[in-house]
């Protein structure tokens, strides 16, 4: 079944980049969309099937080079089951969409064939991801990592005419390169030390590599921080973490549905998926542990106070994304991996939802995307725009403060922020506070801005928006059913209750673990005695398999691992009330203040940004990003190459070499004769003449013996 | 067949002879039936060198297939291949009809035209198969003659200069290398190369002219070599030649240059350098690794600049060639693996750019990247195949380019971390120029009225292209074609050169 799973994206990409040809171009968009909710179907069913025993599936040999030896393979735990449902569900909903938002695309001509193409390209995209999600090893993980990137320049890219996407496709690319720079040195530093890349062997190797200092560059380093570090940079690039984020707006180039898909849903959560994956080994490493909460909490700030000013209703969504994965990383840093890929799930729900709204309101209003055209959309595209405020709500986290009831957001983001306070680093906790804030403010804001006040910009747009077809709606409807329930039906599994946890991602008892963790770690009778009273023969048991296991280096059983004194989850349910409280009253207070700036006086941010010139300019260009890197990277990298160019090959090395050379030779050359054939004949002359010399020499000394 | 290895070899010559000696006229036909016999003899020689791939044990590390007798003057003729050297010449086999079948356009002096390419073949066939020093030498500098005419005679306007410019670099790098041999048959007393592997070179200190040369002999004739091959592979900062030949040179020259000439260079490291002077490349390995990455970032920053998309691809390929020689010397597993394979992906992947340039260099007789720009609106299949082999030269996993890069940097990063950190940041700059060009080539509106009527390819190109993509994604997908068959043969070149290491510093010792 997984493998049905993972090659009917194949076929369908082929169908639809090949196929087409034979079949028409309906049929093959109709047919990869049917091959997605078939995989979205199967997902679906593995997922609520799964009994928790991590799967391993053997497709065929891959690398094998001495004692590297890596297999295509397919690995199904938890952690795979989760990402099977949300890369198909979404990808299978967005094939759907795409029908209708891609039948007249103004940006082709009539006689361009481009829509076959289109659903190629989502389904490359889909199996890309696949493959990276189900990978058994760090390879084939890579292979999905940059295949997904391929896939995300060829959509970023799509309308290829226009300029501006190929400029942003190139930038998503590269810029992720500097984090697969990262990653590929990570995984060479792990098949050095563990000599191996499969996950089970990594994963074995966690206590080992706490334990060993690798010579990397200048000096000594902790393995485990060291590799950790190296493969979050690859997780940075992907999931556009503060540095590597300037992709992801310009990404926004694409077509919608690649937006939902790619850029807010899937793709860019593979980071936070790669840090859970590994949590064998982050746990070992508190350091990158530390390192990856501060950056995610500084993206999930920053990213929020750009979107507060942004004007185009895509971007807006896309800085929203940027800040909403700097929460993600927080928990995954944190060690609280369950609220991790909790946010991770909901999030995928609502954000996709919301960026197909909002390519239903770019479709209504002619391809317009600037909200400053758009206002009192609400009764032109009614279902849209409750679509929209049920994604608003969900993002912004409303709910019932202290319980467990509200909507996806506030269950999972709440789930966040509590384990960032219970994490203890109160920088994190408050950065995503006020990133709750202002997610509030930019969330509302857009909606103000769209369906309510006056209708702004161009009359005939407005005169002529209309509702779109069913094709499309049915999608963002079947979404905002996991924007609504999504969170209260896994809070349980995910955060809420221990041991619905625990059985969740079928994690080994918690005595268990502190006895294979105490055995490995030759501390095995301290951890004895706590537990012997209690549980005498368990632990006797406990002890002999996986200490055992431990010291022989089995990989930890479950999805994801936690180490003996990784509470932060006990700790978060047992954080103080105000703490509990605080996203909520950061919501609604971000709600109250877009309501005052653009319902009650709607002239007030004009008169903020005259009245604070400097920081309105500061965020509204990005906190200058892509200036600095401008000037600090593009150019003089280009002036170097230009100057080895022409001063080093050019000037130096020709100069030289061909001075020397092209000095003697000819010199050479007019003793033998005539310019240019008398050179051949030189060549020809002295190779023949050192041939003789040698031959005579062999002929008459036989040799030196 | 017991002399399969000298018919696959000799076969193309055969073909030149008849072509020289039977074939006349200059009309259409003739050059028609010049074409026809040089592809049938391409092809032919393909399908008979499938019975050396089929018929080579990979668990044999020794050399297979060896033929030997006495030839003139007291030389001997001896051929054979193991498992690194089998792969150089299938890939021989296997490009040259592509070769061929890519220059079926030429119109001037066609049967010249082919006899060179048929005599090229000969040529690097011997260099690969050739296992006698002077029959290698022989081969390996006669293989410069051909080449140097394809580029001399049908190659652009300021031919001339390259010709000479790539005969000059590569022969003086030659001049010593003979040196080096003759010192060698002194010293060993045979020209055998496979009594030469088991040969110990003396790697005690000499003293010549007043410096102390620790490594002795070993070091005299390993950099001796290595000015010969540096300059094949070429490794900077000996490639400036390079550009200026692949610029000057026919499409068919440039494929046959980049996709086969340059792995000359690696070969020899493997089948010279590595073996018989171990102590010599223990001690000269970090700076070779240093200069193999200078050249992945230098050539990679020089790529990033240029405006003529054949210079570019080949400072592409000057920095590929980087893994290769860095690979080659971390002496490991990893390294060497990936050094091999990348320099079979590379034959495939750069062959393949340059057909590309190829293409639309037929049809707007310019390489000027600026003269271009929107072709994906009138070659949508032209934009596929030039995609996808732009992704396989950044080393996008799933096609052969990954294998080796990664093969390589796994390599590096047990021998030295600063070499694979460096050598790392090549997928960073690969992916800026090669996406640029791209960009800059296909993307965007077709503006240039001079574009409007450009045609997609023929079915002839497409033909052509097939099996460079089916084997880049094939080796990409499953690189045990290839890592099966090198593998036994690296693991027996490290364990002798491992072996010797000791020994031999006992010795140098002393």
């Amino acid at each position: 079944m997984e493998t049905i799973i993972l090659f009917a994206p194949l076929v369908g990409a082929l169908v639809g980049g090949f196929g087409w040809r034979v079949i028409g171009e309906k049929p093959a968009q109709y047919l990869t969309t049917g091959l997605l909710f078939l995989a979205a179907i199967l997902s679906w069913i593995v997922f609520l099937t799964f009994d928790g025993t991590t799967e391993h599936v053997t497709i065929l040999r891959w690398i094998e080079s001495g004692s590297l030896s890596v297999d295509w393979g397919i690995r199904v735990d938890r952690l795979t089951t989760i990402m099977l449902i949300v890369v198909n569900t979404v990808s299978a909903l967005v094939h759907l969409y795409s029908l209708g938002y891609m039948a007249h695309d103004e940006n082709f001509g009539d006689d361009e064939p481009y829509r076959a193409r289109f659903f190629a390209y989502l389904s490359l995209f889909t199996f890309t991801m696949l493959m990276l999600v189900t990978s058994d090893n760090l390879i084939q993980m890579f292979f999905g990592w940059e295949g997904v990137g391929l896939a995300s320049y060829l959509l970023i890219g799509f309308y290829i005419k226009k300029p501006s996407a190929g400029a942003a496709s190139m930038k998503a690319f590269i810029v992720n390169r500097v984090g697969d720079f990262g990653f590929i040195l990570g995984m060479a530093g792990l098949f050095l030390l563990t000599d191996s890349v499969r996950f089970d062997d990594v994963f074995a190797a966690g206590p080992m590599l706490a334990d060993t200092s690798l010579h990397f560059l200048w000096t000594e380093w902790n393995a485990a921080n060291l590799l950790a570090f190296l493969l979050f940079v690859g997780a940075m690039g992907k999931s556009a973490q503060l540095f590597l984020h300037t992709w992801l707006p310009d990404a926004m180039e694409g077509p919608t549905p690649v937006s939902a898909l790619i850029h807010a849903a899937t793709m860019v959560t593979a980071g936070v998926f790669l840090v859970c994956r590994m949590s064998p080994i982050f746990e070992y490493a508190p350091q990158t542990q530390m390192f990856v909460i501060y950056i995610g909490a500084t993206t999930a700030f920053f990213a929020a106070t750009v979107g507060l000013v942004q004007n185009d209703i895509k971007r807006v969504i896309a800085y929203s994304t940027c800040s909403q994965l700097g929460y993600m990383f927080v928990a995954a840093g944190a060690g609280a991996y369950g609220p991790a890929m909790f946010h991770l799930l909901t999030h995928a729900f609502f954000k996709a939802m919301l960026f197909l709204g909002a390519g239903s309101v770019i479709t209504a209003m002619h391809h317009e995307q600037d909200m400053r055209n758009y206002g009192n959309l609400r009764k032109k595209i009614p279902f849209t725009f409750w679509m929209m405020i049920i994604g608003t709500l969900a993002i912004t986290g409303v709910g019932i403060p202290l319980t467990h009831f509200g909507f996806a957001g506030f269950l999972s983001k709440d789930a966040i922020v509590e384990s960032a306070y219970a994490s203890g680093v109160g920088y994190a906790f408050w950065m995503l506070v006020i990133a709750a804030l202002f997610t509030s403010f930019y969330s509302w804001r857009l909606i103000f801005m769209t369906f309510f006040g006056k209708a702004r910009g161009d009359h005939h747009a407005h005169d002529h928006a209309h509702e779109s077809p069913l094709v499309m709606l049915v999608p963002i409807g079947t979404l905002s059913l996991g924007a609504i329930f999504g969170g209260m039906i896994w809070y349980n599994s995910f955060f809420g209750d221990h041991d619905k946890f625990t059985e969740f991602f079928a994690l080994p008892h918690h005595a268990e673990v502190e006895m294979a963790e105490g055995h490995g770690e030759g501390s095995g009778e301290a951890a004895a005695d706590t537990h012997a009273v209690a549980a005498d023969t368990v632990a006797e048991t406990a002890t002999d398999t996986h200490g055992e296991e431990a010291t022989h280096g089995m990989a930890p059983q479950g999805a994801i691992f936690l180490a003996a004194d990784n509470t932060v989850l006990d700790d978060a349910h047992h954080a103080p009330t105000w703490v509990k409280v605080s996203p909520f009253i950061a919501m609604v207070l971000g709600f109250l203040i877009a309501l005052w700036f653009y319902i009650w006086k709607p002239e007030t941010p004009a008169k903020l940004a005259k009245s604070q010139p400097v920081a309105y300019q500061f965020l509204l260009n990005k906190w200058y990003f892509d200036e600095l890197y401008n000037a600090i990277f593009v150019r003089p990298v280009l002036a170097l190459g230009r100057f080895l160019w022409k001063r080093g090959d050019e000037g130096t090395i020709d100069g030289g070499i061909n001075g020397l050379a092209l000095g003697i030779v000819p010199f050479f050359t007019r003793l033998a004769g005539r310019a240019q054939s008398g050179f051949i004949f030189t060549y020809a002359f002295s190779m023949v003449l050192g041939i003789v010399i040698l031959v005579t020499w062999m002929s008459i000394g036989g040799g030196a013996h | 067949m017991d002399n399969v290895l000298s018919i696959v070899t000799f076969l193309p010559t055969m073909a030149a002879l008849v072509l020289a000696l039977i074939l006349r006229g200059e009309d259409a036909v003739a050059q028609l039936n010049a074409k026809r016999v040089a592809l049938l003899a391409t092809v032919v020689t393909f399908v008979i060198s499938l019975f050396i791939l089929f018929g080579f044990d990979a668990d044999n590390t020794g050399f297979q297939m060896v033929e030997e007798a006495d030839w003139i003057m007291g030389l001997k003729y001896k051929m054979g291949v193991d498992g690194i050297s089998v792969l150089f010449v299938m890939l021989t086999t296997a490009l040259m009809p592509l070769v061929i079948w890519s220059a079926w356009d030429v119109k001037t002096r066609v049967k010249e035209y082919m006899i060179a390419f048929l005599l090229l073949e000969t040529l690097m066939l011997g260099v690969f198969c050739a296992l006698d020093l002077m029959l290698f030498y022989l081969f390996f500098e006669a293989g410069l003659i051909p080449m140097f005419l394809i580029i001399g005679i049908w190659g652009g306007k300021n031919r001339i200069y390259a010709a000479f410019k790539f005969f000059l670099y590569t022969f003086l790098g030659s001049v010593l290398m003979l040196v080096a041999m003759v010192a060698m048959y002194i010293d060993a007393g045979t020209t055998d190369i496979v009594q030469l592997m088991a040969h110990d070179f003396s790697s005690e200190t000499i003293q010549v002219l007043g410096f102390n040369i620790i490594g002795g002999f070993q070091t005299l004739a390993f950099l001796a070599f290595f000015a010969s091959f540096a300059v094949k592979m070429p490794m900077w900062p000996v490639h400036t030649w390079l550009p200026d030949a692949h610029v000057q040179a026919p499409t068919a020259g440039s494929v046959v240059l980049a996709a086969i000439l340059l792995k000359m260079g690696g070969y020899g490291f493997l089948r010279f350098s590595l073996p018989m002077f171990p102590v010599a490349s223990a001690n000269l390995a970090d700076f070779i690794m240093v200069l193999s990455v200078i050249a992945i970032v230098y050539a990679s920053l020089v790529a990033l600049v240029q405006s003529d998309m054949k210079k570019l691809i080949a400072y592409s390929s000057v920095a590929h060639m980087g893994y290769v020689t860095a690979g080659i010397f971390t002496f490991n597993q990893q390294g060497l693996d990936g050094a091999i394979f990348q320099m079979i992906s590379h034959g495939f992947v750069s062959g393949a750019l340059f057909l590309c340039v190829g293409v639309i260099y037929d049809r707007m007789h310019t390489r000027e990247i600026d003269a271009f720009g929107g072709l994906v609106n009138k070659m949508p299949a032209y934009a596929l195949v030039f995609m996808f082999f732009t992704m396989a030269n950044i080393g996008l996993p799933g096609t052969s380019g990954f294998i080796g890069e990664f093969l390589t940097i796994l390599g590096m990063f047990q021998a030295n971390t600063w070499i694979a950190l460096v050598a790392a940041s090549g997928v960073i700059f690969s992916a800026c120029y090669a996406l640029w060009l791209y960009r800059r080539v296909v993307l965007g509106d077709l503006i240039k009225e001079s574009l409007k009527t450009i045609k997609d390819m023929t079915p002839r190109e497409k033909w052509i292209f097939a099996p460079l993509v089916a084997m880049t994604l094939l080796l990409g997908v499953y690189p045990a074609l290839v890592l099966d068959l090198i593998g036994p043969s690296v693991t027996a070149l490290l364990d002798n050169y491992h072996a010797a290491l000791p020994m031999m510093a006992d010795v140098a010792t002393h």
